[in-house]
């Protein structure tokens, strides 16, 4: 890690980044995917956004409380989560689903294992996995980006009571003047009609989906910009999506009409977001420089055959939680030999 | 087998009780998790199983403690998986003629009775050293700890998963269900949350008997 020789007087110690730090980098590196998100959804995605952060910082004081150790909502970890959960969570999800997704997140996801720098795997796709299993049809209900009353009016299924089911919004849709809107997003249609959406649009994020997982270039630019900050491993981005790329590779060879290219596997659905700010995640991640590439070559790869092969639409979430499971494993076989040990020694150990 | 303290329990209401509640066969003991998680997902399932099990409990342990005396001790556990199947297939056959849709509902789990190891664990823990009355109040006093222990997470389970409680609907037709309640992964959910309650239950009340002059109960 060295870079370069020093060459002023001393002192050269450099304070390290703390926690906190750390944390409200990633917070502003979402900012812009969160305006983004706000920007192509309207009112609705602000509302969801704001309570899935609302809901995970009230569940992380509630558990810090409860632990009688001090209020550790101010590492700003709770934040990242809450934000992350509203990224993730399609535009028009009830909110009160939305809090029971952000709760379980932070409460079985992270406060039950001990809180942040405990948890197996990433709390906010704990709390998505849970809606996704609990509401089914409510997770995978999207609409249209860009409508034009967006600003002016919720999309009718956000206030629903807590509780009760949410409404079709297919005549809401239908009301909207949208052209062309096939209720599918761009993963579905090429998963499902073999139709593929010009690389442009899902690249820079003029299609449907979650709230925040559409523009890939944005997210792509807010992640380099936090890796510079050294806030997250590099190595693990980048393998996720080479793992995804070289996964999809040669089925798109062997059938260009069938299988989608590599190019809209990393531009569409939430690859780009997962890979950047859920896949990297700190606690949750192998240490090692190995064990990070073998871990995002394993997300990447799975994630792809999830998606060609299994029932679901995407598959970066539960890749990512097998990819967190693993993690310590990894981690584990990928221990780096330390300089002048002999080779004996360490198989002793 | 090593000898347990052969001290014959005298009948007294601790013998029932404790089952309910100190030695709860699911919440504090952990045992019989299979049938627990398995056909807990309705309220009307997890209570036909639980009084399933109460009956195999009692008839097996009140016949076991009455030969436990001609028993050889090379042989116990074959003999007593013989009688526990006798009582297990009983219920099979009562419940086939009360309620054939219940019989589809709890499926292979009526004959999976017969391994359920809160039953064994009885056996050979308490039926085969106690006299008959004693054994037969505690076996019931088990079985009435499995069964509300099994209603428990049967009635959260299916308030929350279909919005119903035996079968009646409870919050009208706009009720969104949490479809994974019903499923597997609800069952673990569920339990872990009692079992959380639970064991904050007993700790406070600990922390309360150790601490009696005011100090607070959490100045650890």
């Amino acid at each position: 890690m060295v870079k370069g020789i020093e060459i002023r007087t001393s002192p050269h110690l450099k304070r390290a980044l703390n926690v906190q730090q750390i944390m409200r980098s990633v917070v502003y590196a979402m900012l812009p995917i969160c305006a983004f998100a706000i920007w192509q959804f309207g009112l609705s995605a602000a509302l969801l956004l704001a309570t899935t952060t609302g809901a995970a910082v009230a569940t992380e004081a509630w558990f810090s409380r409860l632990r009688g150790a001090g209020n550790t909502v101010a590492d700003w970890s709770a934040v990242i989560t809450g934000i992350l959960l509203g990224l993730t969570l399609p535009p028009g999800f009830p909110l009160w689903m939305a809090a029971v997704a952000a709760f379980v997140g932070i409460g079985l996801g992270k406060a039950l294992f001990g809180g942040l720098g405990y948890n197996v795997m990433n709390p906010a796709l704990i709390g998505r996995a849970f809606v996704q299993a609990a509401f089914p049809v409510a997770i995978t209900t999207w609409t249209p980006a860009f409508a034009p009353s967006r600003f002016v009016e919720l999309i009718p299924t956000t206030l629903t009571a807590p509780f009760m089911r949410p409404e079709s919004v297919t005549d809401w849709i239908a009301g909207l003047g949208v052209d062309s809107w096939t209720g599918a997003t761009p993963l579905a249609m090429q998963k499902f009609q073999h139709v593929e959406t010009p690389a442009w649009d899902t690249f820079a994020g003029l299609v449907s989906g979650s709230a925040g997982e559409t523009s890939a270039l944005l997210i792509l630019v807010c992640g380099l910009w936090l890796a510079w900050r050294g806030c997250l491993d590099w190595r693990i981005p980048a393998s996720v999506l080479a793992g995804a790329a070289l996964t999809a590779l040669p089925f798109w060879l062997v059938d260009p009409g069938l299988y989608p290219s590599p190019w809209f596997v990393l531009s569409s659905g939430g690859l780009m977001l997962a890979a950047w700010f859920m896949a990297s995640d700190m606690v949750a991640s192998p240490v090692t420089p190995w064990g990070a590439i073998i871990y995002g070559v394993f997300i990447g790869a799975l994630t792809v055959i999830i998606r060609l092969f299994g029932g679901l639409v995407e598959g970066v979430m539960y890749a990512i939680l097998l990819g967190n499971a693993a993690g310590p494993l990894i981690s584990a076989w990928t221990q780096p030999r330390v300089y002048g040990a002999v080779k004996k020694a360490r198989a002793k150990s | 087998m090593a000898e347990l303290p052969k001290h014959q329990e005298d009948l007294s209401l601790d013998t029932f009780v404790r089952g309910l509640w100190k030695e709860n066969p699911v919440f504090v003991m952990l045992l019989g998790m299979c049938p627990t998680l398995a056909v807990s997902n309705s309220a009307i399932n997890a209570i036909s199983m639980g009084l399933a099990t109460t009956f195999v409990l009692a008839g097996s342990g009140a016949l076991i403690s009455w030969l436990r005396n001609w028993i050889p001790k090379q042989v116990r556990i074959a003999s007593y998986i013989v009688i526990i199947a006798t009582f297990v297939t009983i219920v099979d056959y009562a419940i086939q003629a009360i309620s054939l849709d219940l019989y589809a509902a709890l499926g292979a789990f009526i004959q999976l009775i017969v391994v359920n190891c809160i039953i064994l664990g009885r056996a050979e823990a308490y039926a085969s050293q106690q006299r008959l009355v004693p054994t037969l109040v505690n076996s019931l006093g088990i079985g009435a700890g499995f069964t509300i222990a099994l209603f428990a997470l049967g009635s959260v389970r299916e308030i929350l998963g279909s919005g119903t409680l035996f079968g009646l609907h409870l919050f009208g037709a706009g009720f969104q269900p949490w479809v994974v309640m019903v499923l597997p992964p609800g069952g673990f959910f569920v339990l872990g949350a009692w079992l959380l309650l639970f064991n904050w239950i007993k700790q406070r009340g600990e922390r309360r008997a150790d601490a009696p002059t005011g100090v607070p109960a959490n100045a650890r």
